[in-house]
């Protein structure tokens, strides 16, 4: 079932906000339709009245008090940043 | 002998009666780095003026547990406190600075244990091999022509080589016990939940575990028993029952039933492998244990399901990583979403990005049900097959790989061929069950063949017990590799 085309690649690598090169792309879509076509075998199992597993443990949301706590502070947080200005992250321009 | 052939208990005894000093034992780590680490290359990152300063206050004070003043190493993919962190990604270069320790390092803190480094890997998890790594390979210390497995290669290398005493590993698929079978130490990938993941660089958080790497199951049972817990800081982790991990290995294992499914040594297993788990089950036999062959019958799904379940979590993961709060910036960008497009092509290598591609489109519209869905559907019948056989086992044994490790370079090409070194790992995860691997044997060219051991969901003790045992009754855990010209 599986032909992935070169356009999809480009469209999935937007999706995932990956820059790729138009012959990373041409690689990229055969890889993908490798492993996308081996993923296949998965059509031989009938699933009809299988419930799909998200997590193996009989977990419930856990909630806890939405109280403040002191966790690091602003000059921390921006310590690794790759830019920053007046205490807060920057980044170009989003509006023109 | 090396102070490495002791194990904890026996190094405590010497701290205690004062024969060794904490500043010895950080400094046969340091000698040994520097003796064999330019062949292994198992190091992103020393911390040494540190180690040697917590060591030095560690002296003037009294040992309280059995991991006391002990040298680590850390997988770099776990967060430690203004110790520099990569994941062995090109985009963590300059991430010097983390603000805080994942929970596991500060429960390492709390015992005193001694930080010597941080630990290559596969760039964030990715990997079977260590050849991802966007730094360098490790090698397998039993033959630097070979790799260690991955991802946790150089946390399984570091503990072979004899560079640190025990390490920490993470596993998704079998980055903690692929690696130790390819490096013959002994690894614990415990049940989903059991270790708290906070601060563990999330690759795939539904199959993501944190575990403990050693020479002996007995260290493996120390070192799980100061990691393990409840932590309302990782929502995931499970709030249960601690028991005592070194009390199981009291015990024999007469009467155990253990079940070998017949597809782990099937199509694919080498005849030497095969031959060292038959022999291993000998074994068991003559300590009193029975065995007898069952079915996992979806094994054979369990990569594809893998591969699209893991990938849509990492796409999904790695989002966080846009250039913005940490990490390397691209230069080139000028508006905002090249800063993400172009930060990402140049901080991630190509695994990396070949997943996070396969994740996204496994999510995007109009494919979510067909594989996506499909995918955890498959995860539920594997998981069934091993509640199935749990019902009458206490254990299910086999091989850890199909093979022992293969060399640097002979994979790399073909990401299918790479992902099927899991295959008998990966089911293990996607059922959440708890695994171990420790040496069982020998392949002629001297590689070390791992024994695997799976259990109950929390019940590590059974898998405790009958690795004890069977290390008890054999020698395979005391060979070591001749690296540096010397033995030892």
């Amino acid at each position: 079932m599986s032909e992935i085309t070169k356009e999809q690649v480009l469209h999935v690598a937007h999706l995932a906000r990956l820059a790729i090169t138009d012959e990373e792309a041409e690689k990229m879509t055969k890889e993908l339709d490798a492993i996308i076509g081996y993923a296949e075998l998965l059509n031989e199992l009938d699933t009809d009245n299988v419930e799909p597993t998200t997590h193996v443990l009989d977990l419930k949301n856990v909630m806890r008090e939405d109280e403040p706590r002191k966790w690091i502070d602003r000059e921390d947080a921006l310590k690794n940043a790759p830019d920053e200005k007046n205490g807060q992250f920057r980044v170009p321009s989003i509006l023109d | 002998m090396s102070l490495f052939d002791y194990t904890l208990k026996e190094l405590q005894e010497k701290l205690h009666n004062k024969e060794i000093t904490i500043t010895d034992l950080v400094d046969a780590s340091y000698n040994r780095i520097k003796e064999v680490d330019d062949e292994v290359k198992a190091f992103l990152t020393l911390d040494e003026e540190k180690a040697r300063a917590h060591a030095k206050e560690l002296d003037e004070q009294g040992s309280d547990n059995p991991l006391f003043g002990i040298p680590i190493g850390i997988k770099d993919n776990i967060v430690t406190k203004g110790l520099r962190t990569t994941c062995a990604s090109k985009f963590l270069d300059n991430f010097t600075d983390p603000l805080y320790d994942a929970t596991v390092v500060s429960k390492l803190k709390e015992k005193n244990t001694v930080t010597i480094g941080k630990l290559n890997m596969d760039e964030f998890a990715m990997g079977s091999s260590n050849e991802n790594s966007a730094y360098f390979t490790t090698r397998n210390p039993w033959n630097t022509d070979y790799v260690p497995g991955g991802s946790s290669g150089a946390s399984a290398a570091a503990v072979a080589a004899g560079e640190v005493f025990f390490s920490l590993g993470s596993d998704t698929g079998g980055s903690i016990r692929e690696p130790a079978a390819f490096c013959g130490v002994v690894g614990l990938k415990p049940t989903y939940g059991l270790v708290s993941r906070f601060g563990l660089v999330a690759f795939a958080s539904s199959l993501d575990q944190i575990g403990p790497m050693t020479r002996t199951v007995e260290d493996n049972a120390h070192l799980l028993q100061a990691i393990v817990g409840h932590d309302e800081m990782d929502s995931t982790s499970a709030d249960v029952e601690i028991p005592n991990y070194t009390e199981a290995l009291k015990q024999d294992v007469k009467g155990l039933r253990i079940a070998v499914p017949s597809e782990y040594l099937g199509e694919g297993v080498s005849d030497e492998v095969r031959e060292s788990i038959k022999a291993a089950l000998k074994v068991y036999e003559d300590l009193g244990a029975s065995w007898e062959e069952v079915s996992l019958p979806h094994s054979r799904y369990a990569v594809a399901a893998y591969y699209l379940l893991s990938s849509s979590e990492a796409s999904a993961n790695l989002a966080r990583f846009d250039g913005v709060r940490y990490g390397v910036r691209s230069t080139q960008a000028e508006n905002m979403v090249d800063v993400f497009k172009y930060s990402r092509r140049d901080g991630f290598g190509e695994e990396v990005k070949r997943r996070i591609m396969l994740g996204t489109f496994a999510l995007s519209s109009g494919y979510y049900d067909a594989y996506y869905k499909k995918a955890q559907k498959a995860r539920t019948l594997i998981k069934n097959d091993f509640d199935k056989v749990f019902e009458d086992y206490d254990v299910i044994v086999g091989p850890t790989t199909p093979t022992p490790a293969f060399k640097v370079g002979e994979k790399v090409e073909d990401p299918l061929t790479m992902y099927a070194t899991d295959i008998l790992t990966i089911p293990v995860n996607l059922a959440g069950v708890p695994g171990i691997s420790l040496p069982c044997g020998f392949s002629s060219e001297g590689l070390p063949i791992g024994l695997q051991i799976i259990g109950k969901h929390f019940d590590e003790e059974t898998i405790y017990r009958a690795a004890h045992a069977f290390e008890q009754a054999t020698d395979h855990h005391k060979q070591k590799p001749a690296l540096g010209g010397v033995k030892g």
